[in-house]
């Protein structure tokens, strides 16, 4: 059927408005569009490109760099830097899980229980975060310190000595190792994953959990069948909030590790500030990070089933 | 079925509240509450909102812990156990559907929670008793209101429970479904014998469905029978006003002879049978349904030995097809409603002086020291 854009105006049920009226009409979505477009070519696409294509450059900082496709520049990078890698990704995991099973709880319990100190109890989630973040983790510095309460609890109870025998302390410290960073990691992403997993429980009809004791369930089975389910979009909002910034995150491994708990991040910022002729291979690693964060991500995404969720 | 199962379901019979109690801080939601509903009741608890009688079904439930009194499923105490432990279902207001599961896995929820492997055939049966089987596969947020209510029935009456609580199952639903429904729930009840305990604060919805009405007010039973014993010779002022539409007419005991009670009310003497007047001297309020009474044009005759009020004139008359609804002021200022079916008879006149009558034995009388106006402001409230 051939549709006629000149339906004779006579008939037409519905007063049309008038030509330009209609074209500006069509022409708002993109208008509204254009700075957040704008915005991310020339502060997100530009830079990445930039990125790729300064991974394939030769050169040093005196002479200049040129574009040579040099992909040795990855192999480079790979090989020297596996270890950071590992650091950054079981860093980040470790992070990621402690943060969920810390955060759950809470998010849960002020969903639930908050009643009428709902919002304030969620402003205490977030209000450490006007201190700087640089300030918060060299805080910790003070906490973990040696004669800092902690270390002298778990010393009493002998818990240092079996985590340092699993590689996680060193010695009766427990600053300047991998269980500090991770500390350290847990301490500052905390909140982001709170918001999410509280934003999506908080929605949770409470009847629901009536439903579910009425059928049968005692409170950990109303979790496990109707909460949890329920409440997988905060759940992956949240792992996916913290994640990806945690695997990039250096400053953790920086201020809380020791020269064996390097990250990616770390020796990113060594190879850009640093070292003359660094560009080429900080850029080629930190490419593999991003496509590597990419590739877990959609992994994850796809097993979390996310389209399955509400 | 086995004679005790994993619920404690016993050998079934009536439920039973003894003394229950419930007070939030110092607000008594259910007053000392003694009640039995037989197995295979249907039974309706019907009140304006906030007369207890939600939170009386949150504690047959389990979901509510009562203050004070016992509740029995036959001989078992059940009063302290937890909600998942009664066998006992709930068809909630809301309907409560876990968004997350299809229209099958909401209905075999319970089945499966009580570890029974192959629900396949009983899920099927279920649904199609609710006439449902064609939208299994479909999540609840994809269904209408009504098919929803219908899950939520389906998903609570294929555990078999001992009693099913229904909380304002169809009060979201529009005039028409909730007709259907009613007639629908009705066949479901007698078809799988359950007893059904029915909470709502629709009256006709009360007495379409449930064999045995307790009419609640304050936390308390003020009376309880089948619809037409409560409609027809109700007990207090509330229950004749909450329950229909009511004449009271303030009056005086006379006196008694055998079974008939004489009434002096605006002058005139109205007689009413013994056994429909719960007070034999003093004070009385004389009631009569609007459609029982009848209009007659002033100075005529009328039928011998009928109740019969001079000196009205007909200041309002409104013809809704069936029937003409009329409102009559007396002498006294007080105005009575008058029903007439449209049997063909000519419509009075607003400002036409009338006679109202009725027959005696359709009178009903109650305690005169009550609030004339108990339950009338409730009942348009909740119509609306």
């Amino acid at each position: 059927m051939s549709v006629s854009l000149q339906a004779p105006p006579a008939k037409s049920p519905v007063p049309q408005p008038p030509p330009a009226a209609r074209r500006a009409g069509l022409l708002t979505p993109w208008i509204l569009l254009l700075p957040g477009l704008l915005w991310l070519v020339v502060f997100f696409l530009v830079p990445i490109l930039t990125s790729v294509g300064a991974s394939v450059q030769t050169g040093n900082a005196d002479q200049g760099y040129r574009l040579t496709w040099d992909w040795g520049n990855y192999g480079h990078g790979l090989s020297d830097y596996l270890p950071q890698y590992g650091h950054s990704l079981l860093y980040s995991v470790l992070c990621t899980v402690f943060c969920l099973l810390l955060g759950y709880p809470v998010a849960y319990c002020i969903a639930f229980r908050g009643g009428r100190f709902k919002s304030l109890l969620m402003a205490l989630v977030v209000v450490p975060s006007f201190t700087s973040f640089l300030i918060r983790t060299i805080a910790w510095k003070t906490i973990l310190s040696d004669n800092g309460p902690i270390v002298s609890v778990l010393n009493d109870l002998h818990v240092l000595n079996a985590t340092t025998a699993m590689g996680w302390t060193v010695g009766n410290h427990v600053l300047a190792s991998p269980a500090a960073v991770v500390f350290g990691m847990v301490y500052n992403f905390l909140p982001f994953m709170i918001l999410p997993l509280y934003t999506s429980l908080e929605k949770i009809d409470p009847r629901l959990h009536e439903a579910g004791s009425d059928l049968y369930c005692d409170t950990f089975a109303t979790w496990r069948r109707v909460t949890l389910p329920l409440s997988m979009p905060g759940v992956v909002g949240g792992t996916l909030l913290t994640f990806i910034p945690a695997v990039g995150d250096y400053i953790n491994a920086q201020l809380l590790g020791n020269p064996n708990t390097g990250v990616v991040g770390q020796k990113i910022e060594d190879l850009f500030l640093r070292q003359t002729d660094g560009y080429p291979v900080g850029s080629a690693i930190s490419v593999v990070l991003m496509a590597g964060t990419l590739i877990l991500v959609l992994l994850y995404i796809r097993k979390a089933g996310t389209e399955d969720l509400i | 079925m086995s004679s005790n199962d994993v619920l404690g379901r016993g050998t079934g019979g009536d439920l039973r509240l003894a003394g229950l109690t419930k007070r939030f801080g110092s607000f008594t939601a259910v007053d000392h509450l003694d009640l039995t509903i037989p197995q295979g009741s249907f039974f309706a608890l019907l009140g304006a909102s906030g007369c207890g009688k939600t939170t009386t079904l949150r504690m047959v439930s389990g979901l509510e812990a009562p203050s004070e009194g016992r509740i029995f499923l036959g001989d078992d105490d059940v009063t302290e156990r937890k909600p998942h432990r009664r066998p006992v279902n709930t068809v909630f207001q809301n309907y409560a559907l876990f968004p997350h599961l299809d229209v099958y896995e909401n209905v075999a929820f319970g089945l499966r929670r009580r570890g029974i492997k192959d629900v396949k055939q009983q899920v099927a049966d279920m649904l199609d008793l609710v006439e449902l089987g064609h939208l299994a596969r479909r999540r609840p947020s994809q269904l209408s209101g009504g098919q929803q209510q219908r899950i939520a029935l389906a998903r609570a009456l294929i555990n078999q429970p001992q009693v099913l609580l229904l909380d304002e199952p169809l009060g979201a639903l529009d005039l028409k479904l909730r007709r259907q429904m009613q007639i629908e729930l009705k066949r479901i009840q007698t078809e799988v014998g359950l007893t059904f305990v029915h909470v709502t604060h629709d009256q006709e919805e009360a007495m379409t469905m449930a064999d045995t009405i307790a009419v609640m007010n304050s936390g308390r039973i003020e009376q309880m029978g089948s619809p037409a014993d409560l409609y027809e010779n109700p007990g207090t002022t509330f229950v004749a006003n909450f329950l229909g539409q009511s004449n009271l007419i303030p009056g005086t005991v006379e006196g008694v002879r055998g079974d008939v009670v004489t009434v002096t009310a605006h002058g005139q003497r109205l007689t009413l049978p013994a056994d429909r007047c719960r007070t034999d001297t003093g004070a009385v309020i004389l009631g009569v349904r609007p459609e029982k009474v009848r209009l007659a044009p002033a100075g005529s005759a009328l039928p011998p030995g009928v109740n019969a009020l001079a000196g009205g004139v007909v200041s309002d008359a409104s013809f809704i097809g069936v029937s003409t609804q009329y409102l009559v002021r007396l002498p006294s200022g007080e105005e009575l409603a008058v029903f007439e079916q449209n049997t063909g008879c000519e419509i009075q006149r607003p400002g036409t002086e009338v006679v109202v009558h009725w027959d005696p034995s359709q009178s009903f009388g109650l305690d005169g020291s009550q609030d004339i106006e108990a339950g009338a402001d409730l009942d348009e409230e909740s119509a609306a």
